[in-house]
């Protein structure tokens, strides 16, 4: 039934009519102009390479190159889709490694030029965007010694004060107080909860789940208006391939664009086309300080599926890219692009810029439920059934409305167990599960705006 | 639950389903623990109800199964009959095998399908590489390498069986593809770029709108639970990788999803899930399907893979056909892999008219008489 042939060429062998793969790198690319180019960098053809790209030798660069190539993916990410315009705050989640870092850099320098223009411009008419930075301190989940948390949090309070001017707030937030009850109480629960979990994958990806809600909160308590994740190409691979795992195909989609707007705060992933070879890269030319939290690896499904990506990467230095743009041509959501800015301080250029380039919606406007924990937008046929209430009638919304994925690797299998769980559950998730079907109205009142009278949101 | 969370009790387990019986085996699907005579029949019943549920069948219908006499289609043949026998589905089943003539792998594995049609009383057919192509697997191989004889074998595969499914004069066809195959091949097209045939990879029913439908009964049946099932019921089965197959671009997939499999056996389950979920627009370009022009055979090309590598294979050319770019060739005027003067043929050499002849639907090989 299979084909065992590692270089078999053939349609009837999965390389299809339209397969895209990059050329691999050792593979003899003419060579135009003989031997001189292959001292020089490939872009400016001037200065000696000191760096490869992901095309291996096809793509030797110049430092000043390799950056300015980066960056640029990350500007063009950003302009195209809208990501940052002058009226946002913006808070970049930072992690201390790699990518994080880049992203933190980066977005310093387009705050930095756009206040250089702002202090050349005699009319002002342009305000600076905001930048903020958050770390989310997981000490508590880990068995790090204290010294070692306080040493990383000095160095990223060095790191984010040496990137101003324009200064940026810094908020080093532990991961307990999603439970809005601070100190000892919230370690508490966190432990409750993550010691309910008996699936090491559906502990990782709750975790994953928490951050993210805790992100929101920082954010929406301090004004920001979007939230910056270093994600790149790399993650994004691990990411397709581990949600397949899961069976979580129908909602890939939705976690891989540039924008993903499900919730309050919009996030965004402007290095979502760097690859994390290129980005570590980076770091080491320009000499920017990373913070190794050693988290400790990925175990369960998510680290198994790191392997297989990298195991794949060493055959083929461009497979995640094919990885990520082969899932880029699933159908994404109609949150996947930002809300429509309504703002008339942001000039109408701007705006019309949005519009045009930002993805239209999908079809139909299907009003998507979501999965209360993870909140992957749920198929329609495919709701749970709800064999697993019977235990529990108190509940049986969350239980019925979790995603197939969350209810095998998250929820308790006992049902006796259930209310203990849903006890120790952060207060937004139950408070989702309860308003299912809110997702959509968002965009149904996008498209009635200009007829409403009334301001109020609480119609609903 | 992570596999290695039950604790071990000491001590004989009962069957979970009977409870009367001991425990022979651990389900791989669902880790249970179960009796020889319950897994047989909750194996059995689930792939009967796989054919309810997707309405496989319809009665009367006469069903080629594809035997290379692998133990995926031997428990097909097997559990079919039975399944036919026992729930009345009307159906008349034959054994559809493929020679490709690869001698020490293929001879001893056509020795098994032999046995099978004589132990479960399905009469079978053979249809050869030599007798359809001129060639057999080994000539070709020695012409071509190692290289690309995945690319020849799995072209004239998919052809042999559609002309033997004719001349069986069958309705469908099914093949033992079972959910770890149709789970690497999800993986595989992720891996590859390939959305389109992403979008129908999890297909239980294919070709539908072609000349013979195939379908996969297996689709969501394991394969160690189909090796678990041939082991304990004593079938005839021959198992040996076929020799011309070095280690490959699917192995990759399938080491990944062994190891899944360890961790979290549902997963397997579960990648097929998503391929069915995918979002794929209707509107993703899509190969248009047409017809061969030498043979009639279907093809999204002028030519069907089959004649271009066929003609590759009489003009001594080797490449034509295989990998992406196809440059003109300047003494023969190939375009695309396709011959466009006819009067390159060579006297002896077998070739394809545009003549169909209507015994058969879709040859159209002769000798070359000048």
């Amino acid at each position: 039934m299979a084909c065992n042939s590692s270089t078999c060429n053939s349609s009837g062998c999965y390389k299809g009519y339209e397969e895209e793969e990059q050329p691999k790198p050792n593979t003899k690319a003419a060579v135009n102009g003989g031997n001189s180019c292959q001292n020089l960098c490939v872009k400016c053809k001037v200065n000696e390479p000191v760096c490869c790209g992901i095309g291996g030798e096809n793509s030797r660069f110049c430092k000043d190159c390799f950056k300015n190539n980066l960056y640029g993916k990350f500007k063009q990410a950003v302009t195209y889709n809208a990501m940052i315009t002058p009226p946002d705050k913006v808070l970049v989640a930072f992690s201390g490694g790699t990518s994080s870092r880049v992203v933190l850099q980066f977005v310093h320098e387009m705050q930095y030029k756009a206040q250089k223009n702002y202090d050349a411009n005699k009319d002002k008419s342009l305000p600076v965007f905001g930048v903020g930075v958050a770390f989310i301190d997981e000490s508590s989940t880990h068995s790090f010694t204290s010294l070692h948390i306080e040493k990383a949090i000095e160095d990223i309070r060095l790191i984010v004060s040496n990137l101003a001017p324009p200064s940026k707030e810094l908020f080093v937030v532990p991961i307990e107080s999603i439970f809005s009850s601070d100190g000892i109480d919230g370690k508490e629960r966190l432990k409750e909860l993550l010691d309910a979990v008996s699936d090491v994958t559906g502990k990782e990806d709750l975790l994953i789940r928490l951050r993210i809600l805790l992100l929101q909160k920082i954010a929406s308590e301090n004004g920001y208006t979007r939230i910056v994740l270093g994600t790149c190409t790399s993650r994004i691979a691990c990411h397709v391939i581990s949600a397949t795992v899961k069976g979580q195909g129908y909602s890939l989609s939705a976690d891989i664009q540039y924008v993903d707007s499900r919730w309050e705060i919009p996030v965004v992933l402007p290095l979502r086309d760097c690859p994390a070879q290129e980005l570590n890269t980076l770091c080491s030319l320009d000499g920017l300080k990373i913070v190794e939290l050693l988290n400790g690896p990925c175990s369960g499904i998510n680290g198994l599926v790191s392997s297989f990506v990298k195991v794949l990467q060493e055959e083929n230095p461009s497979r995640e890219c094919t990885i990520v743009r082969t899932a880029g041509k699933l159908t994404p959501f109609h949150f996947n692009r930002v809300p429509e800015i309504h703002d008339s301080n942001v000039p109408s250029a701007t705006r019309r810029h949005q519009k045009r380039y930002t993805l239209k919606p999908n079809g139909s406007l299907s009003s998507d439920s979501f999965c209360p924990i993870c909140s992957s937008p749920l198929k329609k046929s495919n709701f749970p059934s709800s064999l697993r209430s019977h235990g529990n009638q108190q509940n049986p919304d969350l239980i019925a409305s979790a995603c197939s994925s969350c209810q095998f690797q998250i929820l308790p299998k006992d049902p006796s167990l259930m209310e203990e769980f849903l006890s120790v559950l952060p207060q937004q998730m139950i408070t989702k599960a309860k308003h299912g079907d809110q997702g959509d109205f968002s965009l149904l009142r996008e498209q009635i705006q200009e007829f409403l009278l009334s301001d109020g949101e609480n119609e609903i | 639950m992570e596999a290695d969370s039950k604790p071990k009790k000491s001590g004989a387990r009962l069957c979970c389903v009977c409870t009367q019986n001991r425990a022979a085996l651990k389900r791989p699907k669902t880790l249970e623990q179960i009796c020889r005579e319950c897994f047989y029949a909750v194996f059995e019943e689930e792939i009967h109800q796989v054919i309810l549920e997707n309405q496989l069948f319809k009665p009367g219908e006469r069903i080629a199964i594809g035997a290379s006499g692998g133990k995926d289609s031997t428990v097909l043949a097997y559990v079919l009959s039975e399944l036919n026998r026992r729930h009345n589905y009307g159906l008349d089943l034959f054994l559809l095998s493929v020679d490709e003539g690869i001698t020490g792998y293929r001879d001893d594995s056509l020795e098994t399908v032999k046995r099978n049609e004589l132990q479960y009383g399905l009469p079978l057919k053979i249809v050869s590489y030599k007798d359809l192509y001129g060639w057999t697997m080994d000539e070709i191989v020695k012409m071509i390498g190692l290289k690309n004889n995945c690319t020849f074998c799995g072209v004239f595969r998919r052809q042999a069986l559609d002309r033997g499914a004719a001349l069986l004069k069958v309705d469908k066809v099914a093949t033992g593809h079972n959910a770890d195959d149709i789970a690497e091949t999800v993986l595989l097209n992720i891996l590859r770029g390939d959305i389109a045939r992403l979008s129908r990879c999890t297909s239980i029913i294919t070709g539908e709108d072609g000349p013979i439908p195939r379908c996969k009964p297996f689709k969501y049946t394991y394969e160690k639970e189909i090796v678990m099932y041939a082991y304990f019921k004593k079938l005839d089965y021959f198992s040996t990788e076929c020799i011309y197959s070095p280690n490959a671009y699917r192995g990759f997939a399938r080491e990944f999803i062994k190891d899944l499999e360890r961790i979290r056996p549902r997963a397997i389950l579960d990648i097929i899930k998503s391929g069915e979920d995918f979002r794929i627009s209707t509107t993703t370009k899509m190969p248009e399907q047409g017809t061969c022009e030498r043979c009639g055979y279907i093809s999204s090309q002028k030519w069907c893979k089959a004649c271009v590598l066929l003609e590759g294979l009489n003009r001594g050319l080797p490449k034509l056909g295989i990998g992406r770019t196809q440059g003109l060739n300047s003494d023969a005027k190939i375009s695309n892999g396709m011959v466009i003067q006819e009067e390159s043929v060579q006297e002896g050499q077998l070739f394809c008219t545009n003549q169909v002849n209507p015994e058969d639907q879709f040859f159209g090989f002769y000798i070359c008489k000048k």
